[in-house]
């Protein structure tokens, strides 16, 4: 038998392995004193996404809390400006607290509550994934702790005082640069300390296993109903599927339904910040970093010669971690998967754009998304389809924005 | 004689010490805190003042493991220039002069990750390096480092801790070799205050698994701690407390100030002392 490589395997859906790993990516590099817990949550999520009685729980909320499935929209304006394929946007941005993070945050309390823990941390950066933890802390009565970069309360006050009204403690992180990984770190630690009675709620497909593949799994209902809707809608599948990439969990969650509809394109658009030639200027870990070791699991990392970590950059807070989920680093290796960048001021484009053709302001991590959709959109026939992630929306970049055009609110 | 058995310094010295009846001081400094220079005069020093072994820390910019006094060893070494280079020089010019102290580089994966691991092995060995800790490789990945480790002829220390139960316990002292750090409470380094109970009642409960040496640490300050939490067991490892003499020793632009090196050998003199006599009463 000739098989040289295994390079092309027959399916792109049946990662990870039992160690948590894609490739050689993943796994679970965290202190002892963690090891029996993820473990333990490894266990417990298995039974439990096994449990008719758990997915008939997280559906009924999807459906009455979040406010799921999200519309499938059809942005005409847009798509007549760009002058090619028709884009769509999978509205997820209509959510319940105004991003994807509630799809994800809502599995992972239902698994708290079923494990008999009480009390949440969770880490956050733009303050989205902090408001969701709060907002279903706050719905099933357990206290909360959002751990959260001394540098993003500055930024994102809108976001902290949300987090505030739902009853969660918010601890500033002045550790390290003050801004996501070191809430992350700051969250490890936490939980390192208060192993008994602590959920650790992380917000994107990262950390040790099994969180990537458990995020991607509470995500993935935005890929499935899009597959749906387009074929209702289209009846067919889309030619091309695009979402911004931070730690990769609202692309994995659109793209995993289509990993193996291997006539469906896939582009992940990183942070490329100030350009990918500028030093520690973006947050494109796959175009930009190396592969490596933190929080947890193996996957490219913004990196020094040394293995030290760099912060990153991008307009977006939600963008800027120096990781992303082992998954896509596999993806990006196995080649299913392309991995771009949009610029900051890409991004600031797409947004005005965005908000002034279709009057949906996005978030500016899916302008980003958005920014290269427009950038391929005109090179392609006008039949073929792009369903783009609307993964947030844009009401906490409005100071941001306005900063950066040097408009006064 | 599996490589689980490789004879080192530090087999060495826990033996002598046993037969001394006398547990071992196992002391941590960052590697280039607050430079380089402070940093191997201190190593130097550490013997003479009653450390018998040196864990030197390897910086890294996300400590997830350690508290406050440690992350920020770790800014300063890196601030001031720290490389694993430079760490390994470290350790190389310290045995030209000490050719007894075992040194155990620790820290976490990633520096080692890129360096990368089969040539930092043997680079480590070969500068005079003992052992290893390495607090984010977990047995699950014995084959990147563990094993690589042990063919170089190094020990790889592994972390026991609170959570580790009876059925874990096996895996995590399979290839641990030299002893086994017990890590006396579930949290971080430099934290919370181990309670003495509740120490013994593990450490004896491992006792029953294994022969190797088991050394206490995190979050043992003082002499009367250190004597208290050494009972039943082979070693107590301090850190965060020398550490902390290091921060409160330097000028207020940061550098190292007349007493950075006298302030951490007087606190190693007061534990060995309480060590020492704890011993022989
Ligand atoms: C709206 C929005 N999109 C995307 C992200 C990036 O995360 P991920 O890549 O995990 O989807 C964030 C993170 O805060 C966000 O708030």
């Amino acid at each position: 038998m000739t098989t040289p490589t295994a390079k092309t395997p027959n399916s792109y859906r049946t990662g990870p392995d039992e160690h948590g790993h894609f490739g050689i990516f993943g796994g679970r590099f965290v202190a002892e004193t963690l090891m029996p817990l993820i473990l333990e949550l490894e266990a417990a999520y298995n039974e439990a996404k096994a449990d008719p009685a758990f997915q008939a729980e997280l559906a009924d909320l999807s459906a009455h809390y979040a406010g799921r499935p999200s519309p499938l929209y059809f942005a005409e304006r847009l798509t007549a400006h760009f002058g090619g394929a028709k884009i769509y946007f999978k509205r997820d941005e209509l959510n319940h607290t105004g991003s994807h993070k509630i799809n994800n945050c809502l599995g992972q309390i239902l698994l708290a509550k079923r494990m008999g823990k009480t009390r949440i941390i969770a880490e956050t950066g733009a303050g989205q994934h902090g408001v969701a933890v709060a907002t279903v802390a706050a719905r099933f009565g357990l206290p909360c702790t959002i751990f959260m970069g001394a540098t993003d309360v500055e930024r994102q006050k809108p976001n902290v005082f949300r987090m505030k009204l739902l009853g969660a403690e918010v601890r500033p992180v002045t550790a390290g640069r003050g801004t996501l990984k070191d809430a992350m770190n700051e969250a490890l630690r936490d939980w390192v300390a208060n192993v008994d009675d602590t959920f650790y709620i992380i917000g994107t497909a990262a950390g040790p296993h099994p969180y990537p593949a458990m995020v991607r799994d509470f995500q993935s209902v935005i890929g499935q109903e899009a597959k749906q809707q387009i074929l209702e809608r289209e009846g067919r599948l889309p030619d091309v599927l695009v979402a911004c990439i931070g730690g990769g969990s609202n692309a994995i969650g659109l793209f995993h339904p289509f990993l193996d509809d291997l006539d469906v394109d896939i582009y992940g658009v990183e942070a490329g910040g100030r350009g990918l030639d500028v030093k520690n200027g973006h947050a494109a870990s796959l175009n930009g970093g190396r592969p490596g070791v933190l929080h947890g699991n193996r996957t490219y990392l913004l990196q020094d010669e040394e293995g030290q970590i760099l912060e990153g950059h991008s307009i977006s807070a939600g963008l800027d971690y120096p990781g992303i989920g082992p998954e896509h680093a596999w993806l990006k290796e196995s080649g299913r998967v392309s991995y771009v960048s949009a610029t900051d001021q890409e991004a600031l484009e797409a947004f005005q754009l965005c908000t002034k053709l279709e009057g949906i302001i996005p978030a500016l991590e899916p302008a980003h998304a958005l920014a290269y959709a427009g950038k391929i959109a005109p090179g392609l026939p006008k039949q073929a389809i792009i369903v783009m992630n609307m993964c947030g929306r844009g009401d906490k970049d409005i100071f941001a924005v306005a900063d950066h055009l040097g408009m006064e609110i | 004689m599996s490589e689980a058995d490789l004879q080192t310094r530090i087999a060495e010295k826990f033996q002598a010490l046993k037969a001394a009846g006398r547990p071992a001081l196992v002391t941590f400094i960052t590697a280039g805190d607050p430079d380089l220079a402070t940093s191997l005069e201190i190593m130097k020093a550490l013997p003479e003042a009653g450390a018998d072994v040196i864990e030197l820390g390897m910086p890294f910019s996300d400590p997830m493991a350690d508290g406050p006094a440690i992350q920020a060893a770790s800014q300063r070494a890196l601030a001031a220039g720290q490389t694993m280079a430079k760490t390994l020089q470290m350790v190389r010019e310290f045995r030209a002069t000490d050719n007894d102290t075992p040194v155990v580089l620790m820290g976490y994966y990633n520096p080692i990750y890129v360096y990368p691991a089969e040539q930092f092995v043997k680079d480590a060995k070969a500068a005079g390096v003992d052992g290893l800790i390495v607090v984010d490789v977990p047995p699950e990945a014995d084959d990147e480092l563990c094993i690589p480790a042990m063919r170089a002829g190094l020990n790889f220390i592994r972390l026991a801790t609170p959570t580790t139960d009876d059925l874990r316990l096996p895996a995590v002292l399979q290839n641990t070799s030299g002893f086994l750090y017990y890590v006396s409470i579930a949290g971080i380094t430099g934290t919370q205050a181990p309670v003495k109970e509740r120490v013994h009642r593990h450490v004896a409960r491992i006792k029953q698994q294994t022969d190797m040496p088991i050394a206490v640490g995190f979050g043992i300050k003082t002499g009367a701690q250190a004597r208290e939490l050494a009972s039943g067991a082979d070693g107590i490892v301090v850190g965060s407390a020398l550490v902390n003499a290091i921060a409160e020793s330097l000028t207020e632009n940061g550098q190292a100030g007349p007493r950075t090196v006298a302030n951490v050998k007087a606190i190693v003199a007061e534990l060995s002392e309480a060590l020492t006599n704890g011993a022989s009463h």
